[in-house]
């Protein structure tokens, strides 16, 4: 088998686990709608199909109970209540893991296997058990057995056909030729059962061969040749050598297929030009053509929700795209400046053109990018499976609900949300939720709700975890923070510092590593995940009311808007989505905060000054800044910065160049990029360079504000 | 002239196994992805021989047989279904729908090929 065919099993096995998750969980949300069960039953077969066909058994064969089960329900014969859901909940991530087991090697916990394998059984008739997966009689192998008997055997073939067998499509013609390829083979046409023309009719059989056969082949490879017919025909097969074993094999034909010999077998009325065998079907199996029937009316709707043709594209093709039109908009800032720069009068023409020129740029732009922009779905889908394992391992119960799945982002950022959002479910599962008795008696559902939702908000993506459970314990997350020496013992937070300090690495709230969200990585790694994506992320929460996470991304990875500023003579941008306002300081607006911070008023507020070439040390600090210009940006924390420019040139879209591999990770600097002059510019993080600022000390902001107030 | 085949199966993976091995084999392979496209495809692609899954959605195998015999032209065309159960009450069913044979998945070239040989005559 070629690799390539398996890998396409594989791409295939993602998108059939994620319509098999869809489907149980419209079940599970109370959706027993026969086209739902069907079309999880249809994912889980395809499955177990492929993996039959590179032999990965495990697979098949838990698979194939998985579907058993299912069929079980689709036909009715099993009723989908809360016990069952949850087993098959928990087969369909066992099933996922086979498949990347199967995929990546490794292995599966084997008691938790056995356990699941039970808990279908325990639904599973025996009956249907026999009927399915094993190979019965001369039904199985539809190829010639291989059997060590080289001696040549003359056999003598009589094949009459009836009637029954032209409605098939099935031509003794291609038998014979398929015969004709073991051996010499000799034909001869009986038609001493042809009556007078007047008294023929059309669709009887009356025509019969008579054939002798010389092979070395076994009497099985004759008899595979005639599989399809048998049922169909009278045939006799005898050899000169075999006389008993013929009328052994027949009797076991006749047992599996019904007489052969019975020409007036009631139930197949199919002359061959009559559309009698769609008849015929009800007849024998009522009740899965009833199926059929009882889908028709839907089929419009099941079109609505096929999905549309589409397209695969090796993702390297994608980004190389991606390069290209970021050097296109390189290109076009460079022409700009360079016609700007030029002396000619009348520069209105070239100007237009130019803009036309940026408009298409941005138009492919955002094509390309929404090439790699790819809907939530199937991450938020994986979630509620992680919802599902923290809840079972805290004894919780707890339901994600999700919104906004067709959000679409970057591929990359998709990729990359997997582990935070994975970690901030189980948080919120195992800190959040209460226990259902806790929850009861704060007079709540005792199944807790957890509500995962995506939205595009003015140019970024927008991620919110809520779950509607304790909140933060915030007396207990500022102990825990002055134990470990975070804060400072006599340190006065707002409600807000203390929720974020959460995401101080080393902070821990668990009081014993529980084995699902304590396992060595705190909040901090999301922040630094998120961070790393050029997002922010936030948490708000209220007492015995829950907790929202909310994480902001940028759309892509590749562009971003920027204003263009100079710092110590240097060109620098700094992303517009952190930036709220901008605005040229004046001296009366400056005051001074102790030995070296100062603060910014505006209207009435104070926002304590970042000067960034002094953060960045290209410029020593000096209590009297310039009075430049003013960008005021807001942190994760939702503390206010002035950031202290020289002067803002421009605001435009710049491609992002990332450094890493060139030089590593600098504090205050995000990536660079390339300007209209062919310059190369640093791209700013704020909140690193306030961080990194003497100025802002992290948690005393406010208080040293509110005394500077005071004073 | 090659054999040609239409191929309806809603699984990639069993579509791309069928026309590896009937390409390399040389036979002219069509597919569609479930069984309405396949009974639409039918009349321009104009197979020899049609090979096609049971379980699929929009349309399944037994709807395309019914479709297909249902109209005289196409009445005598072979159609061979793929089906994961061997179990004889599968097979019962797909011939009294009025298929021609079956081709039980897994399948290897061998069977495949074999099971087209005896309803279309051809091996390629």
């Amino acid at each position: 088998m070629s690799g390539s065919i398996q890998d396409t099993f594989f791409e295939e096995c993602e998108e059939l686990l994620e319509a098999m998750d869809e489907g149980l969980t419209a079940v599970e949300g109370g959706d027993h709608d026969p086209e739902v069960v069907n079309a999880i039953f249809r994912a889980v077969h395809s499955i177990k199909g492929g993996a039959g066909a590179f032999g990965l058994d495990e697979l098949v064969a838990f698979a194939h109970k998985f579907e058993t089960v299912f069929d079980e329900v689709r036909s009715n014969k099993l009723q989908l209540d809360p016990k069952l859901i949850q087993l098959l909940l928990r087969s369909s991530d066992h099933l996922s893991d086979l498949v990347s087991v199967a995929r990546d090697g490794g292995s599966t916990d084997e008691e938790h296997h056995g356990v699941l394998i039970a808990g279908l059984e325990e639904y599973i008739g025996e009956e249907e058990e026999d009927l399915t997966f094993e190979p019965m009689g001369l039904g199985g192998p539809s190829m010639p057995l291989p059997i060590a008997d080289e001696s040549e055997k003359t056999y003598q073939i009589r094949f009459h056909p009836l009637k029954e067998m032209f409605g098939t499509g099935n031509e003794p013609f291609f038998l014979f030729q398929a015969l004709s390829e073991l051996g010499p083979l000799k034909v001869e046409l009986d038609e001493s059962e042809l009556p007078g023309f007047d008294s023929m009719a059309m669709d009887e059989s009356y025509l019969a061969w008579n054939m002798t056969l010389t092979t070395t082949e076994p009497k099985s490879s004759v008899e595979a040749i005639f599989e399809f017919v048998e049922g169909l025909c009278e045939l006799e097969i005898s050899s000169d050598k075999d006389g008993e074993e013929e009328a052994a094999a027949l009797a076991a034909l006749n047992a599996a297929f019904g007489s052969p010999g019975d020409s007036t077998e009631p139930e197949t009325p199919a002359p061959f030009d009559s559309p009698a065998p769609a008849e015929a079907a009800p007849v024998t199996s009522p009740e899965p053509t009833e199926k059929v029937e009882a889908a028709k009316p839907e089929s419009n709707k099941s079109e609505q929700r096929g999905p549309k043709p589409t397209l695969r594209v090796d993702l390297e093709r994608v980004d190389r795209l991606i390069n290209a039109v970021g050097e296109l908009i390189i290109n076009h800032s460079m022409l700009a400046q360079q016609i700007a720069n030029l002396d000619v009068a009348d520069l209105r023409d070239v100007e237009t053109e130019l803009e036309g020129f940026k408009n298409l740029a941005r138009d492919i732009q955002e094509g390309v990018m929404s090439i790699r922009a790819q809907p939530v779905k199937p991450l938020f889908q994986r979630m509620a499976r992680i919802v599902r394992e923290a809840s079972s391992a805290t004894q919780k119960s707890a339901k994600l609900v999700t919104e906004g799945e067709n959000t679409e982002v970057d591929k990359t950022v998709i990729e990359r949300l997997s582990d935070p959002l994975t970690h901030i479910l189980r948080n919120a599962v195992d800190h959040g939720v209460e226990k259902p008795e806790a929850r009861e008696e704060a007079g709540k559902n005792r199944v807790g709700n957890i509500r995962l939702s995506a939205s595009h908000r003015s140019g970024s993506v927008c991620i919110e975890i809520r779950d509607d459970g304790a909140g933060v314990n915030r007396p207990r997350v500022k102990q825990i923070a002055i134990e470990k020496g975070l804060i400072p013992e006599n340190a006065e937070l707002t409600d807000s510092e203390i929720d974020n300090l959460l995401f101080l690495p080393g902070f821990s709230t668990a009081k014993e590593v529980s084995n699902l969200s304590g396992r060595g990585v705190g909040m901090d790694v999301v922040k630094n995940a998120v961070s790393a994506l050029g997002g922010r992320i936030n948490i708000s929460s209220t007492p015995g009311k829950g907790s929202t996470f909310t994480i902001i991304l940028p759309l892509t990875l590749a562009v971003m808007d920027g204003m263009v500023v100079s710092v110590a003579d240097q060109t620098m941008v700094v992303p517009i989505t952190s930036i709220i306002e901008t605005m040229r300081g004046s001296d009366e607006m400056i005051n001074s905060l102790g030995a070296d911070g100062t603060l910014l008023s505006i209207r009435g507020n104070f926002v304590p000054i970042c000067d960034v070439a002094g953060a960045l040390g290209l410029r020593k600090p000096d209590g009297d800044q310039p009075p430049g210009v003013y960008l005021l940006v807001e942190t994760e924390t939702g503390q206010r910065s002035a950031l202290a420019v020289d002067d803002i040139h421009d605001q435009r879209q710049v491609v992002i160049k990332s450094l890493d591999g060139v030089c590593g990770n600098i504090p205050g600097v995000a990536a660079a990029t390339i300007l209209g002059d062919g310059k190369i510019a640093m791209i700013l993080d704020p909140e690193s360079i306030i961080a990194a600022s003497p100025n802002s000390a992290t948690f005393d902001t406010e208080r040293r504000m509110s005394n500077a107030i005071a004073s | 002239m090659k054999t040609k085949v239409l191929a309806i199966d809603d699984s990639r993976t069993i579509r791309n196994l069928l026309a590896a091995t009937l390409e390399e084999a040389g036979f002219d392979y069509h597919c569609a992805v479930d069984g309405r496209e396949g009974v639409d495809m039918y009349s321009d692609v104009a197979p020899d021989v049609v090979i096609t899954d049971i379980n699929m959605p929009n349309l399944d195998g037994f709807g395309v047989i019914e479709e297909l015999r249902g109209n005289g032209i196409n009445s005598k065309v072979p159609i061979l279904v793929l089906t994961t159960e061997s179990a004889p009450e599968m097979k019962a069913r797909a011939r009294d729908a009025g298929a021609t044979g079956w081709i039980t998945k897994p399948f290897d070239d061998q069977s495949l090929i074999f099971a087209l040989k005896r309803v279309t005559g051809a091996a390629a």
